[in-house]
């Protein structure tokens, strides 16, 4: 009994993921936990191109594309055994969609061999090529957007913020502090006065946050939250009548599940985005085509076309022209990771190239190279309409202020090249 | 018929009282510890290390430390993840301040501080007992939480509060930092868990453990024979949060890499380890082995089941994984509220008649 037990034990611990041959893109998704609400959305976009391609092209350049899913639910330890479990297997490119899994993970993958593509998510410092070889998070990271937060309303102003007090309601971990010295940087620049307000995982509970924003009255919330705590602030908001219009969420806080509970009082709220949003695009046709209407749709297709729908969609876009690009270099189809990196330091994604896949217009143009590599950092603003429950965009792609961002993510980069014994490579 | 007593003769005081008087169990223990030190370190890959046995083993010491506390001393902690950051936070900053230092002594180090830390936290405990002291535990739980999220000088003033393990080497293997061989990890946190488990094992058959065991029973019938709560439960709390310590240092550096400390040592970690020492067997060495076996391994193992083996949707697999483990706990306690430590005793009692019981 007790052998049998062990035996038993013994075989379910090793019947891990099989070898595969094809391109192995490993989606270390979350579908459970506190923020498998907005999880789940993100995996299906990422799972849907790929069987897009899959189904309709017969993979990239010949090549099946194999998307194992491994379930993370956010938490660090699950991460690594995911990431452990599927590394053998061929795997090209990790996409965890966790700041933290992230953190663990970037040590990891440049002895591993094994690229890392973060977009709009994990280490900031990564976009400097010369010291992350393996990283990528184009295209655009957390300062790229504070900053283009504060330049829109800069623009709303006139250009001029001096004397304007800004909250930044954040959650409190390793993803939510990441804006805070580059609002800072800004801050001083432009004289506004910022207030840090943190708010402890899940979120769930802003109550105390939102008194002191109400005391303290800010002309403007910007908020990076995540999860159940992206409801909960727009609640809060609304209860203190705070005007939506001058509350702007990362793209974190801008899907559907996010306003959709508040009602008509999220009305007007904002977010950032660095991806187009809705069903208008020539995609959707293909999408319903090969997958919908053939029930291949990861889920069943329950979130096709919600904004982190979109955004999970644009990160497999992204890595596929990367493998497409490494595979056009390399002048083979079957890659390894090494040739996916110089994929990706070469990758150029041009608006043409975009309207070309059927997503005109859907992001910033891309150009990476070895030593940026996280691209332009540009991004736009969407609103959001409870009336008829759609995003809108509503401003074009701008430009971060590079003036400040630059040296910080030189001093960032480089105080991780010194702590972990890096040389910067030639570039 | 192999499993029994008779024909084991001991002649001595020091025979009769060792941890495995009977052959058979003595034989299976040093079969373990060969397979553990001898075999498993050459044939261990980066699966095995980073997703089955790391993880066991530094749960398993945590499992020990609140099992002195809990187990042996009767006081109820839900510190135990904050006092597992002030380990990995102390080696964290021991081992960027004095890079030329032994990791080693680094995370012997970081489980004195907890010691310290522990100690303060346990002063409490004089005054109040059982429901009152997890509440003060917990309390304990959430101010070292939220200590290192506040204070920079805790993560070295990084831009996102995330601490990274640098590289650092034993005998000129790296056991921290991303290079880290499989072998190496487990080595280290065998280590710690053989050293550890050992003197766990001594103290509490010894003064001091019977000192602990008379205050959890009965303290003031304790106090009437002699002995003094105050050192008895103050030396809990110490020698428990020193493990502990170790755990959260062992964790960090070793297994982690990267840590942030809501994150990696939330309330979850409190509750799990109390769960690990539950389910295994309070007051039972071997039960903080089996339960952290019981909680570490079975998600992996189902999780491999049903996903890799079965093809299930990885969501559904993880409910489903959540409700099993779920009912497997409310079923062992159901069945035997002593924990799994209780259950083997009673398979080796059966196995001494077997195979004739009457």
């Amino acid at each position: 009994m007790r052998t049998k037990l062990i035996a038993l034990t013994a075989a379910g611990l090793m019947a891990g993921a099989p070898a595969m041959a094809d391109l192995v893109v490993p989606n270390l998704s979350y579908r459970t936990g506190a923020y498998g609400a907005n999880g789940t959305q993100y995996a299906d976009g990422f799972n849907d191109y790929f069987a897009l391609l899959n189904e309709r092209d017969g993979g990239i350049g010949g090549e099946i594309v194999q998307v194992p899913e491994c379930e993370t639910a956010y938490n660090t330890e699950k991460g690594i055994e995911c990431y452990e479990e599927t590394k053998d297997t061929g795997a090209l490119v990790y996409n965890p969609l966790s700041t933290g899994i992230t953190y663990q993970l970037i040590p990891k993958v440049s002895v591993d061999k094994k690229v890392l593509y973060t977009p709009g998510y994990g280490r900031t410092s990564a976009k400097n090529g010369k010291v992350f070889e393996w990283v990528f998070n184009a295209p655009a990271n957390y300062w790229d957007g504070a900053s283009v937060a504060i330049k829109y309303l800069l623009d709303e102003n006139g250009g001029d913020l001096s004397g304007k007090k800004i909250a930044l309601v954040f959650h409190n971990s390793a993803y939510g502090k990441e804006p805070i010295r580059t609002l800072q940087g800004l801050a001083e620049k432009h004289g506004f006065e910022l207030s840090e307000v943190p708010v402890d995982a899940p979120g769930q509970e802003q109550k105390s946050q939102w008194l002191q924003i109400r005391r303290d009255k800010p002309d403007y919330v910007i908020m990076y939250g995540w999860g159940v705590m992206n409801q909960a602030a727009i609640q809060e908001a609304a209860n203190i009548r705070f005007p939506m219009e001058n509350f702007i969420g990362i793209w974190w806080s801008g899907s559907e599940v996010d306003v959709l509970p508040v009602g008509d009082k999220a009305n007007g709220y904002k977010a950032l985005t660095f991806n187009g949003v809705g069903m208008d695009y020539p995609i959707y046709e293909d999408i319903k085509t090969y997958l919908l209407d053939t029930d291949k749709a990861s889920q069943g297709g329950e979130h096709v076309g919600s904004a982190l729908y979109s955004r999970g969609m644009y990160a497999a876009v992204v890595i596929s022209e990367a493998i497409r690009k490494a595979q056009e270099l390399a002048g083979v189809s079957d890659i390894s990771p090494e040739q996916l990196r110089d994929g990706f330091e070469q990758l150029e994604i041009t608006p043409e190239r975009l309207t070309e896949i059927g997503l005109p217009d859907f992001g910033p143009e891309i150009r990476m190279s070895c030593e940026n590599h996280g691209g332009s950092g540009m991004a736009r603003l969407q609103q959001w309409d409870a009336a008829a429950k759609q995003w809108n965009l509503i401003s074009e792609f701008t430009e971060p202020d590079q003036e400040i961002l630059a040296p910080l993510i030189e001093e960032d980069s480089a105080a991780y090249a010194k702590e972990s014994g890096i040389t910067p490579r030639d570039c | 018929m192999l499993y029994r007593e008779a024909g084991d003769f001991k002649t001595s005081y020091r025979e009769d009282g060792q941890t495995f008087p009977i052959r058979l169990d003595r034989w299976g223990y040093y079969a373990i510890l060969v397979v553990a030190f001898g075999i498993i370190p050459f044939v261990i890959n980066d699966y095995w290390a980073s997703a089955v046995l790391v993880p066991f083993l530094i749960y398993a010491i945590a499992a020990l430390g609140l099992n002195i506390l809990t187990g042996y001393g009767g006081q109820v902690s839900l510190g135990t993840g904050g006092f597992m950051a002030v380990g990995a936070y102390a080696v964290y900053k021991l081992m960027t301040a004095f890079p030329d230092v032994s990791i080693v002594i680094h995370i012997l180090l970081a489980g004195g501080i907890t010691a310290f830390v522990g100690m303060l936290f346990g002063l409490p405990s004089l005054r109040i007992k059982g429901f009152y002291l997890a509440v003060a535990t917990l309390a304990a739980q959430f101010f070292l939480v939220w200590l290192f999220n506040k204070v920079p000088w805790f993560y070295n003033y990084s831009a996102s509060g995330q601490i990274n393990a640098p590289e650092r080497t034993v005998l000129g293997w790296a056991v921290t930092g991303p290079a880290t061989s499989a072998s190496a990890k487990y080595m280290i946190c065998l280590c710690f868990a053989f050293v550890l488990a050992w003197v766990a094992r001594n103290l509490t058959r010894g003064t001091l453990g019977r000192k602990w065991m008379a205050i959890r029973d009965m303290d003031i019938a304790a106090e009437i024979i002699g002995v003094n709560p105050l050192t008895a439960k103050l030396s809990a709390f110490a020698i428990s949060s020193f493990f502990v310590g170790i755990a959260g240092a062992l964790l960090f550096s070793v297994y982690l890499g990267a840590a942030e400390v809501g994150e990696a040592f939330g309330i979850n970690k409190s509750f799990l380890v109390l769960f690990m020492i539950i389910i295994g067997g309070l007051g039972s060495i071997f039960g903080s082995f089996a339960g952290a076996a019981f909680m570490v391994l079975l998600p992996v193992m189902l999780k491999n089941l049903l996903v890799g083996t079965m093809g299930w949707p990885t969501d559904l697999a993880a409910h489903i994984e959540l409700m099993i483990v779920g009912t497997l706990i409310v079923f062992f306690l159901i069945v035997e509220p002593h924990g799994l430590a209780r259950l083997w005793a009673l398979t080796k009692e059966k196995l001494r008649l077997w195979p004739f019981p009457h």
